[in-house]
């Protein structure tokens, strides 16, 4: 067990490793000059020769990469370029709204996929079930940036119940978390209904239920459990998902995450932000995947032994 | 044929057949139907305050903010989504399929450095990694292809390349070997039909994906150029436009959404017909 | 002569004490707490790196400097400087600084604080972007070329007295001294804070940083020390960034925001316009803003004088100015109405399709040719870029519509030989200092036409360098109006060579909430953008 997590982490390291150095030589092969970009417009040639020198930049892009990755170590992911602050302080003062916000709409999908997911199940065939399977696919089908504005539009321009942007109270998240849930929600009720329709369909089950077992009961005691492992799995994968689905919310909704400091960071071709975004993402979704491998095991024994 | 008998048998397959086949019209007939240029900026098309006119006898859903005709756009733009949607997702499949196979039939050091490889694709954020590449190269409909592809090829290689080591070990296979068959006869013989219905599946569903990406980049500016229209750039020139005027939204976001939801639901039909053991997502 | 302009300019001091009512209708008053919001965070507060319009203006409240400007106007004043005077040759200004005046530390202004802050955006460890404006002061080149760490021409007699030699005769000289880059910072500040002073700033100006969330927002109040007697007039503003100018606009309509500072989108323009308390709520004013595109000399076929004349003929800027909403007028020359030199009897070149068609056909290029536009990535700069793709293809040339994220246009247009035509929309040249040299050096003189700069037209005419450099050194004040007519000349002579297509002049559309106080000119003021001192709450 011990070995096979220390295996687990010298991959990440190394995953983790590989996606700097494509993003280092994807961003560093830019058009874009940056100590042109520090430099501003009214400065001489003399400036940004002096500002390259002093960035490193005058030097080969094999030693830029070793030096960047000596920095990572020390927790030194750069300076910004149009921000001129240390990045890693950037980033870590934006971490906690995209996580929460992160959270928030994780808990959205899980609650809907449930509730729909299950009534799906229980009214396999019928009506019920195929409006909401219907609705499960108009929201996956449904483009995000759409849908943030239509929910922005409805609920706190024209109803005003949800304040427009920004950050602080529990209102301010409902929006950004609806439009990041509503998305993923689709893809989990349809896994929770597969899920249980299986469950249902076994002979225990069944043998449960012929012995009078309450509906509730079965899927609480037995088909839940059974949706819950593909669901932990499936938040492995939304992690990385979101982390490219912030970018889009947080910009709509003036959210102060990662995803909004990312998208300003390009437009500004601002590449130690972008760098250190792309890594601290890619760390997340890494995690994530071994957080879920982890947490499989305990809750399904059986996965053990594979 | 019996595929398609079966997908005719389901209503919200049929549904989505529809609305794809509309869809194709509106792409193939753009230049008979639409009713002006779409890149013609009228003069009447704007109010004298130089606001965007709704829909009305003249311009049947209205102007844009530079006075061209929605309508027209609308139908251009169908274009744009078909060619991304087939061309992008296209490449992706086919990225996906080629690297899953190799990397399940020849399992040793090639297959395992294909599949770190795609593990290391998987640590990036997709739609993250698509947004960086398309701002960074020259935007155009042919790098937005590329950028999609490069994207979602990852997701199709991880389920081919799953079902390619199923199938590898299966008894025909074997068989085969032992009776001394080239690899290239076992490839394309054996496992490459095995293969298909997954590939029809996931060429179908990923449409739906491909046509939402191509939108998100162009609803931020970063997609395909001007004055080439297509549903997510027409939204990005038009959402301040939002309250003013909603129909500028509205019916592109409309758009996109049956689009996407119809390959949906062929998808998930061709899931059923072709392959009932699999469901839900991957 | 001297004598009497610096009485006048003492006039002027006496002006700037109580500037607002000059130009408001009612007095202003005191006390208030308001809300500004932008959509981008801001960058660095450090007066020797900060740059943007954003934080320019932050910058100019948190900091004094030895000039200054009233309020809403160019017209120069002394600041930290009570008095000053020139020598006859140009080359010797000498300051006297103002008495008691203090840091936010509690420390005492002293000469040498501004020799040192002068030295430290000079310095290139420093990374200023500022640096070479001061290139006129003796010792720059050792300073820059990393041989030395102090201006030679830097003089602190005393601990109220600052003399400056130039090199050279600088009639933008005082300018210099009133942008960002020469505020005074403390350098025990500085050394303390490192390389985070732009988080951590202390001035001497009408406000000091409280707080500072990243993301989110930072909160200025008064300074009870400032120097000038009831300046500020609002205790304190907080300013909200990440949120998208639609947003905030629908925000101050609701009375939750003062200030959109991003202005307003052309949707919202025209409905706000339209409403009841429209005409209290949008400020519209002239800016010294020129918007044009740039016709690159060294690539074919603009290298020819008549394709350029003839594209030039060939933009309906009036249905430019429609797109805008109305929100721009139309430009023939480089120089902005505002500026001093602009030339109101110029015309320039007339939109005429049949005649650019005739010129093209005269150029060898009867049936046109094709071409890429360069433009940035935000709305509603690609429309505009369509906008003149259409009219271009009128006379027959079929440009393609490159909309890239601004730093790749800058770096595009900075590249020899790459960017054929670039609409300068969203990057265009603001001045930084009211004075018509600044649209000429980098953006159409020699010395911007190298690789990284910003004369994307690669516009070089040796004839006009020397007419620039001429009337720089016209720094007699009594020669003001002279120097600032040949400025006038040089700029209507340069369009006979037609490097650009002068397009519009936009004005400047801030959104104020209802209950905020002061004139037009103080939201869109010349120097600041927005003059954070100036404005007030109406009670």
């Amino acid at each position: 067990m011990t070995f096979l997590v220390l295996r687990r982490l010298a991959q990440t390291a190394l995953i983790l490793l590989g996606v700097a150095a494509i993003t280092f030589l994807l961003l560093y092969a830019l058009p874009a000059d940056p100590a042109r970009m520090i430099a501003g417009r009214s400065a001489t040639a003399q400036t940004v020769a002096n500002i390259r020198h002093e960035l490193g930049l005058d030097q080969p892009l094999p030693v830029q990469f070793w030096t960047y990755l000596k920095g990572i170590v020390h927790g030194d992911l750069g300076r910004s370029y149009a921000q001129k602050t240390d990045v890693a302080a950037l980033i870590a003062a934006r971490i906690p709204a995209t996580l929460l916000l992160m959270a928030a709409g994780i808990l959205v999908e899980v609650v809907l996929g449930l509730t729909f997911g299950i009534i799906g199940a229980l009214r396999r065939g019928g009506t019920i079930d195929r409006i909401v399977m219907m609705a499960s696919f108009v929201g996956v089908s449904a483009p995000q940036f759409v849908v943030a504005l239509l929910l922005l539009y409805m609920f706190a321009v024209t109803l005003g119940w949800f304040p427009m942007s920004g950050f602080g109270t529990p209102a301010h998240v409902v929006l950004p978390a609806a439009t990041l849930g509503i998305l993923g929600a689709g893809w989990y009720a349809r896994m929770v209904r597969s899920a249980m329709i299986d469950v249902l369909n076994q002979d225990y089950v069944r043998t449960a239920r012929a012995k009078g077992l309450s509906s509730v009961r079965i899927i609480l005691r037995h088909a839940l459990p059974n949706a819950m492992l593909p669901i932990i799995a499936m938040i492995g994968i939304d992690i990385g998902q979101f982390m490219g689905g912030v970018v889009v919310v947080e910009a709509v909704y003036g959210w102060p995450g990662i995803g909004q400091l990312a998208w300003q960071a390009i437009q500004q071709v601002d590449i130690p932000i972008i760098m250190g975004v792309t890594l601290v993402s890619a760390l997340a979704i890494v995690l994530g995947n071994l957080i879920a491998d982890i947490i499989a095991p305990l809750i399904d024994p059986r996965i053990r032994t594979r | 044929m019996r595929v398609l008998k079966a997908l005719l048998r389901q209503p919200a397959a049929l549904f989505g057949l529809i609305v794809v086949l509309v869809v194709v019209a509106m792409a193939m007939g753009a230049p008979l139907i639409a009713p002006y240029s779409p890149d013609n900026q009228m003069f009447d098309g704007l109010t004298i305050e130089g606001a965007p006119l709704p829909p009305n006898a003249q311009f049947l859903l209205g102007t844009d903010t530079l006075g061209r005709d929605l309508f027209s756009r609308l139908l251009f733009g169908a274009r744009t989504s078909l060619i991304i949607g087939l061309v992008a997702n296209g490449i992706a499949v086919a990225i996906g399929l080629l690297i899953g196979i190799l990397a399940g039939y020849m399992r040793g050091i090639v297959g395992g450095m294909l599949m770190r490889f795609t593990d290391l694709m998987m640590a990036f954020p997709a739609l993250l990694l698509a947004i960086v590449l398309a701002a960074l190269l020259r935007p155009s409909l042919w790098i937005v292809a590329m950028v999609i592809a490069l994207v979602n090829w990852v997701q199709v290689a991880r389920i081919v390349y799953t079902e390619t080591r199923g199938l590898v070990e299966r008894d025909f296979i074997l068989a085969e070997r032992s009776l001394g068959a080239g690899h290239l006869r076992i490839l394309f013989r054996h496992i490459l039909p095995h293969l298909m219905p997954t590939a029809i599946v996931w060429g179908t569903l990923g449409i739906a994906t491909t046509v939402l990406l191509e939108a998100t980049l162009s609803f931020l500016g970063i997609g395909v150029q001007p004055p080439q229209p297509s549903w997510g750039n027409i939204i990005f020139e038009s959402q301040s436009y939002f309250q003013a005027a909603p129909w500028l939204v509205f019916f592109p976001g409309a758009i996109i959404l049956l689009t996407a939801l119809s390959f949906n639901l062929i998808g998930d039909a061709l899931r059923d017909i072709l392959d009932p053991t699999q469901r839900g997502r991957g | 002569m001297f004598k009497r302009w610096l009485r006048n300019t003492t006039m002027a001091t006496v002006l700037a004490l109580v500037p607002v009512s000059v130009w408001a209708q009612d007095t202003p008053q005191q006390g208030g707490d308001i809300i500004v919001t932008y959509k981008d965070d801001i960058a660095t507060l450090d007066p020797a790196i900060g740059y943007d319009w954003v934080n320019w203006s932050m910058i100019k409240s948190l900091y004094s400097r030895l000039m200054d400007y009233t309020p809403g106007t160019a017209t120069l004043v002394p600041s930290l400087a009570e008095t000053f005077g020139v020598s006859d040759d140009g080359l010797t200004y000498t300051f006297k600084l103002r008495k008691g005046v203090k840091f936010t530390n509690g420390r005492e202004v002293v000469a040498s604080d501004v020799k040192y802050s002068i030295e430290r955006a000079a310095n290139p460890k420093t990374q200023g972007p500022g640096a070479g404006f001061f290139g006129s002061i003796k010792g720059y080149e050792d300073v820059s070329g990393g041989k030395s760490t102090t201006l030679e021409g830097i003089e602190v007699p005393d601990d109220s007295t600052v003399i400056f030699h130039l090199s050279r005769a600088d009639a933008t000289f005082l300018h210099v001294l009133a942008i960002n880059f020469a505020s005074v910072v403390p350098h025990e500040a500085v050394e303390a804070a490192g390389s985070d002073f732009g988080k951590k700033p202390v001035g001497s100006g009408t406000f000091v940083l409280k707080d500072w969330t990243i993301g989110q927002r930072l909160v200025f109040e008064r300074n009870p020390d400032y120097f000038v007697k009831d300046m500020p007039h609002i205790d304190k503003f907080t300013v909200e960034v990440g949120q998208e100018p639609l947003v905030a606009l629908l925000r101050l309509q609701k009375g939750e925001v003062d200030i959109a500072g991003d202005g307003i989108p052309p949707a919202k323009f025209l409905e706000i316009k339209n409403s009841p308390d429209g005409p209290k709520m949008i400020v519209d004013g002239q800016q010294l803003h020129t918007g044009y595109i740039t016709l690159n000399t060294k690539v074919k076929p603009f290298d020819n004088l008549k394709v350029r004349q003839a594209l030039n003929m060939a933009i309906n800027k009036d249905r430019i100015t429609r797109v805008l909403n109305g929100r721009a007028t139309a430009a023939n020359q480089p120089l902005p109405p505002l500026m001093p030199g602009y030339d109101k009897g110029f015309t320039g070149y007339t939109y005429n399709v049949e005649k650019a068609k005739a010129l093209l056909a005269e150029a060898g290029f009867p049936d046109g040719f094709e071409t890429v536009l360069y433009s940035t990535n935000t709305d509603p700069q690609p429309r505009i870029a369509q906008a003149i793709q259409q009219d271009l293809a009128a006379v027959g040339v079929k440009a393609e519509v490159r909309a890239l994220a601004q730093a790749n246009v800058i770096a595009a247009g900075g590249t020899e030989g790459e960017a054929p035509m670039i609409w300068s929309g969203g990057m265009a040249w603001i001045a930084d200092f009211p004075d018509p040299s600044n649209f000429y050096g980098p953006i159409l003189g020699c010395s911007g036409a190298i690789s990284g700069g910003w004369n994307w037209s690669w516009y070089c005419n040796q004839d006009i360098d020397k007419r620039a450099v001429a009337a720089d050194s016209m720094s007699d004040p009594a020669k003001v109006e002279e120097r600032a007519a040949v400025w006038g000349k040089i700029f209507t002579d340069i369009m006979a060579d037609a490097p650009w297509i002068p397009i519009i002049n936009e004005r400047r559309v801030v959104a104020k909430s209802v209950r905020m106080g002061g004139a037009d000119n103080i939201y869109i003021d010349p120097t600041r953008v927005i003059n954070y001192d100036a404005i007030y709450v109406k009670q």
